[in-house]
């Protein structure tokens, strides 16, 4: 549904996304993880065509960014950071408006303003002012309004933020009700929202994508696993394949993943990943020896997305009393 | 053409919503209200003087009221133009919801010709007040009607080109009182320079006297329709356009 290759975006003097590239099956909830600044917001802006980008492409319903913007923003339903409303408008009044400049059909236009205000629990509010409702009703009206011409993608960014925590649960369910008609990428810096919401995660961090995996997988990476880079050898010479390899690793009790990483001079290196809270260096060891190969190298190399998670759980910490 | 509507729409309600068009409208009421008391107060009193004088030499309502009116229209509306221009992108701007406009599928210039439609038709708005003083006239005596009409079209063409010009201003920035100070000072500078052509005959005084928004409104005043007037104010409301359309454009690119 969604496709971005390489796309990069170039400032003045900075960049704020590098050679990003990922794809978005239909029907997908996808989290958009990663520390303030890292480019999230960025990266949404080009795929709902406010910007376009340095470099690279990006196709939404096929759909390319910069060569058919008209038909993407057709498709594409946009929540940005701070919700779009304008406060002199009544709620209804305003979904109306941007029901009309959707290009919702007049004729369909109160049964989708009926519906979205039922979906979205602001049906109680049509009559009031904007400016007279609290962040948590804003924050609805805003979804109500991202959802108003039954977008194929809806583009949420960091859709929880500023509210308190009852409002959080309220949103993540909403979001959670929304997916399967809709495709849905929604960016955030608060680690268990992507685990209670989300099926597949990005991570990206200083306008790079650090990890893309599904939301088990990078849980069980982040908590407590160990990563070990191990170096192998075929002995006296003997023919050795890197699948070959693999796939012995692969059946040790506690590994989650194995990675081939270079070959060189015949030595072929690994990155081996445990499962949460699993030490399995002893059993990798008696592995590659009875398996009658050389055992170059057993090192513990620090996960490269702990640094971040610490980051992130620190944001979190802050995140949970209800401000940022 | 249904989304120049439907942001015309918006706008619209957004400016009667809100205190600034009721402001205008008083603002402008009460000041076109006292310019007029004045007008005829000095047409009655220059009619009771030739009276005594025995003189009695026709007096034209056209010449005497109608046209220094218009002119002063003219001119106050340099200072109200700038209050009707600076929250048009300005405010969206600061509010966030110029993404909601960017991302939906409509063009600029559809968003564009919207707000600038509303922005005219609240300045055409005031001017339909001055049908209200003006109508004493036609109840005591008998101008004509066709002249006034030549005015309100030089003065709807001006106020057209001035409020495009401050459309653009306002997609500078994100703060209105900024965007208000530029078009007044703008439209300030618009206006004097066509004194420069009392003391001065050079080629480049004539080039800036040209390139004042109120000399051209003159033979308008008159009842003349100048084709070389009408193309000067639909360059300036061209102009204004563009800008405005090439200022959107490079938001998205620097945004």
């Amino acid at each position: 549904m969604i496709k971005v290759e390489g796309l990069t975006k170039r400032y003045a003097r900075n960049i704020a996304v590098n050679d990003v590239s990922f794809e978005v099956e239909k029907g997908q909830i996808v989290g958009f993880l990663g520390p303030n600044g890292a480019g999230k917001t960025t990266t949404m802006r080009v795929l709902t065509c406010f910007m376009p980008p340095s470099s690279g492409t990006a196709t939404v319903a096929g759909f390319d960014v910069l060569k058919q913007p008209h038909e993407v923003k057709k498709r594409i339903g946009y929540l940005p950071e701070t919700p779009p409303l304008y406060p002199e408008m009544e709620v209804g009044e305003y979904l109306t408006f941007v029901g009309k400049l959707k290009g919702v059909p007049s004729s369909e236009l109160k049964r989708r303003v009926d519906e979205v205000s039922e979906r979205c629990s602001v049906s109680d509010v049509r009559k009031k002012l904007i400016s007279k409702l609290s962040k948590g009703y804003r924050q609805r009206v805003g979804l109500a309004q991202a959802i108003i011409h039954n977008p194929d993608v809806l583009i949420l960014d960091e859709p929880t933020s500023g509210l308190d925590p009852k409002q959080i649960i309220e949103t993540r369910e909403l979001i959670k009700n929304l997916a399967g008609s809709h495709t849905i990428i929604l960016s955030t810096h608060i680690l268990p929202e992507v685990e209670q919401v989300c099926e597949k995660v990005i991570i990206i961090s200083k306008g790079r994508v650090v990890a893309k995996d599904s939301v088990e997988n990078l849980t069980n990476r982040l908590r407590g696993a160990e990563a070990v880079a191990v170096e192998v050898e075929a002995r006296d010479g003997q023919p050795l394949t890197a699948p070959e390899v693999q796939q012995r690793l692969e059946q040790i009790p506690g590994v989650s993943r194995v990675v081939f990483k270079t070959e060189r001079d015949r030595r072929l290196q690994f990155e081996v990943e445990s499962l949460q809270g699993r030490s399995i260096r002893a059993d990798l060891a008696r592995t590659v020896v009875e398996a009658g190969w050389n055992l170059n190298e057993l090192r513990a190399v620090g996960l490269s997305l702990e640094e971040i998670f610490l980051q992130l759980t620190a944001t979190e910490a802050a995140a949970g009393g209800g401000q940022q | 053409m249904r989304n120049i509507l439907v942001v015309f729409t918006k706008e619209i309600k957004s400016y009667y919503s809100s205190p600034i068009a009721w402001l205008l409208l008083t603002m402008f009421a009460a000041i076109f209200g006292f310019f007029f008391w004045n007008a005829v107060g000095y047409f009655v009193s220059v009619g009771l003087q030739s009276q005594m004088m025995g003189s009695g030499f026709p007096m034209d309502m056209n010449e005497m009221i109608i046209r220094p009116l218009l002119m002063n229209v003219s001119v106050i509306g340099l200072f109200l133009i700038p209050m009707i221009t600076m929250r048009l992108f300005a405010e969206e701007k600061r509010s966030g919801t110029m993404e909601l406009l960017l991302t939906s599928p409509v063009r600029d210039i559809e968003v564009i010709l919207g707000k600038w439609l509303a922005a005219v038709t609240l300045y055409a708005s005031m001017l339909a007040l001055t049908a209200l003083n003006f109508s004493f006239l036609f109840m005591h005596g008998s101008p004509d009607w066709k002249p006034m009409l030549v005015g309100y079209l030089g003065l709807l063409l001006q106020a057209g080109g001035l409020l495009a010009v401050g459309t653009f201003i306002s997609t500078t920035t994100k703060n209105q009182i900024v965007a208000g100070g530029a078009t007044f000072g703008v439209c300030l500078l618009l206006w004097v320079l066509e004194w420069v052509a009392g003391y001065e005959t050079a080629a480049w005084a004539k080039v800036l006297a040209y390139m004042s928004v109120v000399s051209h409104f003159e033979p308008f005043s008159k009842g003349v329709l100048d084709s070389k007037d009408i193309v000067f104010y639909a360059s300036l409301i061209f102009l204004g356009l563009f800008l405005t359309a090439r200022s959107l454009e490079s938001l998205r690119w620097r945004a």
